[in-house]
């Protein structure tokens, strides 16, 4: 067999240190060979998004329901996301720390994954690494992201079940509901329970709630947990099986899937153009003048934004 | 576009300080590479499974429990074995003289004293590795060609 074949044939039988290649490769390049070739083998795993403020315990809550689906005899990937470093574009990736129980597991992948800036297209080389994940035949995949900008809260837009983690310390709920985390929740977690001030975070929550328009069928739970102590996980798992049931029930599955599929074509172009645009206006001979110009009001950004587009061809 | 360089940066043994390894940690950060902290009290096993899944570039183990002579050469026997012995092993600790010659010939590329500063650790790294290449070697095709 040729290398290329074998290569993707280990990615297929879920051979980790091809799979461990075909996501650095998908991350790194933005050439989509290989991912076209993928891409009729995925769509079988189910997407838990995993997302809060920093600290909340999203990693350990994410370690104690991967030993739950492991129980089960599922296969897991877990994607952890954390933020890039905006000044040396390097990154301090923690979260296998509170993973270690699955570190051995043959039936687990990890990966870590820097944010590497907006411009990089997080969201996207995120579920390109999912997609990864998925055609290696996991059952479940979950993606963990520091939930406050949106980027993060754009990856919960590939997953079928998103769990939003709070903690008493993060502030109240009205904070959640301003950063927009309480809208891409399906599930609420409210995790270290031990803690002070838990209760009042959940009847907070339940009032938020009643306010939001349930949807019929689902009335997004608030669940409880103590991650570091196992609690409440059980619990979380069945609230994720019950909304898994509840999206095929009313049919919702596919309907969620079919938008996640047209977001997904929107940010190919969107980055083939950004990407072409930007090349396009980086290589402007005159650029430094033109900008000289703006900047003495000699012309507008408004103008040249649209010459530029029109010199493109892409907007006639 | 974007290849940094990952290091996996581990702490295996017995002892309880990984304040040494947590420092260079986030200098490689500060430096711009992609840092994967793994944490206190990993195995061997445990450290190679990691960087194979990470597909870092490097391994840095920080060892002061003088577990050294055990702990080096068993991650390079199982990186070999599970043919990953592309990625390169560094270390830093409190290792004499003798034993840092016995690494090397093993296969340890570069260890660094308890004192080194982190600015000799980047610099070394920046020279020494190249991200991602070899192991993509064989399974690129063509470059990219743009638009
Ligand atoms: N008391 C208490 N501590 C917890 C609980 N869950 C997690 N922690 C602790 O909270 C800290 C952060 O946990 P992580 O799992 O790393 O949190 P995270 O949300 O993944 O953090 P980032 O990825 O850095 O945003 C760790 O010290 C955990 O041990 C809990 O239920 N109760
Ligand atoms: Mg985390």
């Amino acid at each position: 067999m040729k290398p290329a074949a074998k290569f993707f044939k280990d990615i297929l039988k879920g051979d980790k240190s091809a799979v461990a290649r075909a996501i650095t490769i998908v991350e790194n390049d933005s050439d989509y060979t290989l991912l076209k070739k993928l891409f009729p083998f995925s769509g079988r795993a189910y997407y838990i998004g995993i997302t809060g403020p920093p600290g909340a315990g999203k990693s350990t809550l994410v370690n104690a329901i991967a030993k739950l689906f492991l129980k089960r005899k599922k296969r897991i990937g877990i994607i952890a996301v954390d933020p890039t470093s905006p000044f040396s574009g390097g990154a301090l990736l923690g979260d296998r720390v509170r993973m270690a129980d699955l570190a051995l597991n043959k039936n687990v992948f990890i990966r870590s994954m820097a944010s590497r800036g907006s411009l990089g297209g997080l969201a996207k080389k995120t579920k390109d690494a999912a997609l990864v994940l998925d055609a290696a035949g996991m059952d479940y995949i979950l993606i963990e992201t520091i939930g406050v900008g949106q980027v993060e809260l754009d990856i919960a837009q590939v997953c079928d079940t998103t769990l939003v983690v709070l903690v008493p310390e993060s502030g109240d709920s009205i904070q959640a509901m301003k950063a927009g985390l309480l809208e891409i929740g399906d599930i609420i977690v409210v995790n270290k329970g031990d803690r002070e001030g838990c209760e009042r975070l959940i009847m907070e929550l339940k009032f938020a709630f009643d306010l939001r328009n349930q949807l019929p069928g689902w009335s997004y739970p608030i669940v409880k947990t103590i991650a570091t102590e196992g609690y409440g996980i059980e619990q979380v798992v069945s609230r994720i099986e019950a909304h898994q049931a509840y999206l095929n029930k009313t049919g919702k599955f596919e309907v969620l899937r079919k938008e996640h599929l047209f977001s997904r074509i929107n940010e190919l172009i969107e980055e083939k153009i950004k990407n072409k645009l930007r090349r396009r206006l980086k290589s402007q001979p005159e650029l430094k003048k033109i900008i000289d110009d703006i900047y003495s009001r000699r012309r507008n950004p408004f103008d040249v934004a649209e010459n530029l587009l029109k010199d493109s061809g892409i907007v006639p | 576009m974007d290849k940094k360089i990952r290091v996996l940066v581990a702490k295996p043994g017995l002892d309880g300080h990984d304040r040494g390894a947590k420092v260079v940690a986030a200098a490689l950060r500060d430096a711009g590479m992609e840092v994967i902290y793994t944490g206190l009290h990993q195995s061997p096993e445990s450290i190679v499974e990691a960087a194979i899944q990470e597909d870092v570039d490097v391994i840095g183990l920080s060892i002061l429990s003088g577990a050294h002579m055990t702990i080096f050469p068993k991650v390079l026997s199982l990186l070999k074995k599970k043919n990953a012995q592309k990625i390169i092993v560094i270390g830093g600790g409190i290792i004499p003289a003798d034993d840092m010659k016995k690494l090397k010939k093993k296969g340890v590329k570069k260890l660094f004293g308890p004192g080194a500063p982190t600015t000799e650790i980047i610099t070394w790294l920046k020279e020494n590795v190249k991200p991602g290449k070899k192991k993509r070697a064989q399974t690129r095709k063509k470059n990219n060609k743009g638009l």
